[in-house]
């Protein structure tokens, strides 16, 4: 059919198997995208006081390690996760709470007494007693936690997300 | 009557041609180096297959991974075997693969007319690279926790889009469940099923286009 005004049956059929794929196409891929991407889309916020003990506990001017559990629902798993922090009590009544995971790449620094420095083991990041970068890879000092202090206790604020 | 049934089945499989075209093709005249790339297909079907295996007892779960894959070691028989084979031809494969693209880079061999092959060897390269980390992470003891906690930070370090990626990566702000099975499905479907189509399309290009000389004086 050269002179044919009407598209001929193979373009015919081309059109609407390539429009028919695109449609299924479309109806699978776009929601498995959103399947996939769940979990990183439904990340909880998590916003709390957290109470470390008596004041008293912490010696003075001796970084501390104290760790506490919060459990979280991940999926499906309900997940126990440990966090660790140093609790820094100077004289008088300032106490400074750090972090210690590395600011690099979340490894978890340790407070070695010798260089008086907080030491990660992965990558030699190092920090000095104030969290302050002393030498290594990681961008920015040790993340400081807001902290309070009621009836003795002594309470972090804990923000996630 | 061996000669009569190879006869059947060669009328209707065309097993001579397909053996003339892929193992008697001609090559020109080269050295040791040319063999990475079987080195490279052999290892990935020795993965795959040790991998197959070791799904049999593995379970991707938190609770679970580190015993069932305690269980290979010590419960199962030649399980110490099959493990590690996968482990050592991991580590293999990296760098066999690796060598394979220094010998393809070396000897000019990425040029016209086979810029494909090497997109596709990029692919390839990357999908091996995949399959180290994801697989990483699968024995969920302290080294497979920490370096996916660093692995997935380093994704995260990316401006802008680099949190969105490492929660992706992880499933959530932190490793969990949800990341072991993530990247349990990554390691023994998308990647393998994404490796073994684009071995074809290389191979397939191999053997269209066969494979180039080593370079002379005149090159």
């Amino acid at each position: 059919m050269p002179d044919s005004p009407h598209m001929s049956r193979r373009e015919f059929v081309t059109i609407v198997s390539v429009t028919v794929g695109a449609a299924i196409g479309t109806a699978v891929g776009l929601p498995a995208i959103g399947y996939i991407l769940t979990p990183a889309l439904n990340a909880k916020e998590a916003d709390a006081w957290v109470p470390l003990g008596p004041v008293e506990n912490y010696p003075v001017g001796v970084p501390t390690l104290m760790s506490f559990v919060r459990s979280k629902v991940n999926g499906w798993e309900k997940t126990a996760n440990s966090y660790g922090v140093f609790v820094i009590r100077e004289e008088g009544d300032t106490i400074k709470v750090f972090s210690n995971v590395c600011t690099h790449l979340g490894c978890r620094v340790n407070w070695d007494d010798a260089s008086q420095e907080f030491k990660c083991p992965c990558h030699d990041a190092a920090f000095d007693v104030d969290g302050g970068i002393v030498k290594g890879p990681q961008p920015r000092p040790l993340d400081v936690y807001e902290t309070k202090v009621e009836e003795g206790n002594l309470l972090i604020h804990f923000v996630e997300g | 009557m061996f000669r009569k049934i190879f006869d059947w089945l060669d009328e209707r499989l065309g097993l001579t041609t397909i053996y003339e075209v892929t193992l008697d093709r001609k090559v020109p005249k080269v050295n040791w180096f040319f063999t990475l790339g079987s080195a490279s297909l052999f290892l990935f079907i020795m993965q795959g297959v040790t991998g197959m295996l070791l799904t049999i007892y593995y379970v991707p779960s938190p609770d679970h991974a580190y015993d069932s894959i305690q269980y290979i070691m010590t419960g199962v028989s030649f399980g110490w075997l099959v493990r590690g084979i996968h482990h050592w031809g991991a580590s293999l494969m990296v760098l066999v693969v690796f060598l394979h693209m220094l010998r393809t880079f070396y000897f000019a061999a990425y040029k016209y007319t086979r810029e494909l092959t090497w997109l596709t060897g990029i692919v390839l390269l990357l999908c091996t690279l995949g399959m180290g980390f994801t697989g990483y992470l699968l024995p969920w003891n302290q080294k497979a926790y920490w370096a996916t906690t660093v692995g997935t930070k380093i994704a995260g370090s990316v401006p802008f889009i680099g949190e969105f990626i490492q929660g992706v990566l992880r499933g959530g702000n932190d490793l969990s469940g949800v990341t072991l099975a993530r990247f349990f499905s990554a390691h023994i479907w998308w990647l393998p099923a994404i490796l073994a189509a684009v071995i074809g399309i290389h191979l397939y290009m191999v053997i269209r286009l066969g494979i180039s000389a080593i370079p002379t004086e005149e090159d």
